[in-house]
């Protein structure tokens, strides 16, 4: 993450309470994060646990994976309230990352999952003032001003103002635990 | 100086600080990191990858390793995960590895870790599962954390961490014999829903909560993760160092902490025990909570007695009370949480039946202590909703898929009300079967 970068990407939307159970169910987590091929194998799965009617809303029933069945065409997932609750599990913000999402956009997080996304580096956990779950579409094209914390939707030509990062910006710029605890000196270089 | 709460001044004297307050982002040492065969091989590889292949862990005497989840399986990446979890605390001398098929196996890592004598009030725990909560019955500060903030732990034995602010939960009453805990714990989240303690402790105080025995208050501070809650915690009483001195075989000191009385709360509720009422969480959330007395008559295709929350001797002494001389209607699974617990269903005895011989004569089947069905897992799970089914469990979660089948519904209720459930085939008011 740099402080002027953008991302561009087409919305899936989701509602409230989306756990880490639809986000990856637990029979995949015999998968190895730490094996680069089952990492990516976890791009399959992600999601799969969501109810048909609570995929892709306002709709429903949109699939997430389209043509391919590794990486989703959506890039932005935006979601209502207490995004990623439950289980502590790490599978959960890798399985999005694997499956090529850069960005959540919910009203809040749960915890851990929170966590989980800004010392892994894994996605950028960004809050809204608004609940936009119930304003964006799944398919909307979205534009994302990281440094700016500001959301364009390309497809209606609003503008949300977004939370600012906060606390967890400068883990975030840095990529993630490791590499902000070097720069503060918590680790050597 | 000003008043802290016990999250607080243990996480002060942690970051070797005077005091904290609500908000402040601080690095604290860490006492034990817990990791077991979900979330350990991710944690290992995050921590060779930073520090290197041939790094050593920060304090071996900290680091405990609790295979649990997907143990009796024939699957070959379970079996795999628990060879790389083996691999590692050889090649690290860990003292504290309770291997797969050896005398030390334990099982569900939340019940081992107390019964080992990994928890002492005033300590930090960290373990990469988000029921490490549970530990604050013990009156220390236990959190989940994922596998890099594990990882980062297993090399350095800090991490960084915000300060809750803290929310109190006072019981008073007596308890009435057909409640449990976890009908108390069920009952708050039902108040404050699935978000109300999200980035928030939770402690627990009043004359019905020192009456529980450790157990049950182990069932009160598992769940506060249900209600977001990024810890649980409950002041030691004696009750508490007894248990904990009994187990703590290193001798290790440890410092009691307790809130003051002008600590600063965000939130308070008081409740009483005894106008309290058997509930249950609807499926699919554990904050979907319903008097049972309202969902009285549901059908069910199976009972689940097991887990973190629902698989101590506490609540197997409990639903063998309303199982002994009884048959149930449904598929009934007791899965004890460890070895000691199964083992306790052999020489605990009600009315000269040891509690198996009460559930086998019942009709229901015994699996062998770990998580099991808990969190689905593998489809040869014990216990595991391979189909569309409706199950009534003394489990933690609900949510779509948790136990197996995505069309499953699960109700989470107390050992009492599953038991008396378990003999009707449909949900049923303990009260009923007590009569």
């Amino acid at each position: 993450m740099t402080a002027t970068k953008r991302i561009l990407g087409n919305a899936y939307v989701l509602g409230d309470n989306v756990d880490t159970d639809q986000i990856i169910p637990a029979q995949y987590l015999t998968l190895n994060p730490a094996i680069p091929e089952e990492y990516r194998q976890f791009g399959k799965y992600a999601l799969s646990s969501v109810p048909p009617a609570m995929s892709g809303l306002p709709k429903g029933h949109i699939p997430f994976h389209t043509q391919d069945e590794f990486i989703s065409d959506y890039k932005i997932l935006v979601a209502g309230k207490n995004f990623g609750c439950g289980s502590s599990r790490e599978h959960a913000p890798i399985a999005l990352d694997a499956a090529g999402i850069e960005a959540v956009i919910a009203e809040f997080y749960a915890r851990i999952f929170f966590r989980n996304a800004v010392n892994g580096g894994y996605l950028i956990p960004f809050e809204c003032k608004q609940r936009l779950c119930d304003i964006v579409c799944t398919g909307d094209e979205l534009e994302l001003d990281i440094a700016g914390a500001v959301l364009l939707n390309r497809t209606t030509g609003e503008t949300y103002e977004l939370q600012p990062l906060g606390d967890v910006a400068p883990i975030l710029e840095a990529g993630g635990l490791f590499p902000y605890a070097r720069q503060v000196g918590m680790l050597k270089s | 100086m000003a008043a802290m709460t016990l999250t607080e001044k243990i996480l002060a004297r942690h970051a070797g600080k005077a005091s904290v307050r609500p908000g402040d982002n601080i690095w604290i040492d860490v006492d034990i990191l817990m990791t077991h065969d979900v979330c350990g091989p991710g944690t290992i590889g995050v921590f060779k990858q930073h520090f290197g292949a041939d790094a050593k862990v920060w304090d071996r005497d900290k680091v405990v390793i609790i295979p649990d989840h997907y143990i009796f399986t024939a699957d070959a990446m379970a079996n795999r995960n628990v060879d790389i979890l083996r691999a590692f605390a050889k090649e690290q001398a860990l003292p504290h590895f309770y291997d797969v098929g050896t005398e030390r196996y334990k099982g569900v890592c939340h019940i081992a870790l107390p019964e080992e004598g990994h928890t002492r009030p005033g300590e930090v725990l960290l373990g990469t599962d988000s029921h490490t909560c549970t530990a604050g019955a013990f009156g220390e500060f236990a959190t989940g954390i994922g596998n890099t903030d594990a990882g980062f732990v297993l090399g350095t034995g800090k991490l960084w961490v915000k300060v809750p602010p803290t929310m109190r939960f006072v019981f008073h009453g007596e308890l009435p014999p057909y409640l449990m805990a976890k009908d108390l714990i069920l009952a708050v989240i039902g108040d404050i829903g699935c978000d109300g303690a999200t980035y928030r402790a939770m402690e627990f105080d009043g004359d019905a909560v020192y009456a529980l025995n450790i157990e049950e208050r182990m069932t009160l501070c598992n769940m506060v993760i249900e209600a977001g809650g990024k810890n649980g915690v409950i002041a030691p009483d004696q009750l508490t160092l007894d248990y904990v001195n009994t187990r703590n075989r290193s001798g290790k000191p440890y410092q009691v902490e307790r809130s003051d009385a002008d600590a600063r709360w965000i939130f308070e509720k008081v409740y009483d025990v005894s106008k309290l009422q058997p509930v249950v969480a609807k499926p699919h959330s554990p904050d979907n909570r319903a008097y049972v007395s309202e969902v009285k008559g549901t059908k069910l295709d199976r009972a689940y007695l097991g887990s973190c929350t629902g698989g101590k001797l506490t609540d197997f002494r409990a639903a063998a009370r309303l199982l002994y001389g009884r048959s149930v209607k449904i598929d009934t699974f007791v899965v004890p949480a460890t070895s000691e617990i199964a083992k306790g269903l052999k020489t605990e005895k009600i009315n000269g039946k040891t509690l198996e011989e009460v559930f086998l004569a019942a009709g229901a089947k015994i699996g062998e202590p770990s998580c099991a069905a808990c969190l689905g897992g593998p489809s040869d799970t014990f216990g595991r909703l391979n189909a569309p089914m409706s199950c009534i469990s003394t489990t933690n979660r609900n949510f779509p898929g948790r136990m197996g089948h995505k069309q499953a519904e699960v109700y989470l209720a107390s050992p009492l009300t599953v038991a008396a459930s378990a003999l009707t085939g449909n949900i049923t008011d303990p009260r009923d079967a007590m009569q």
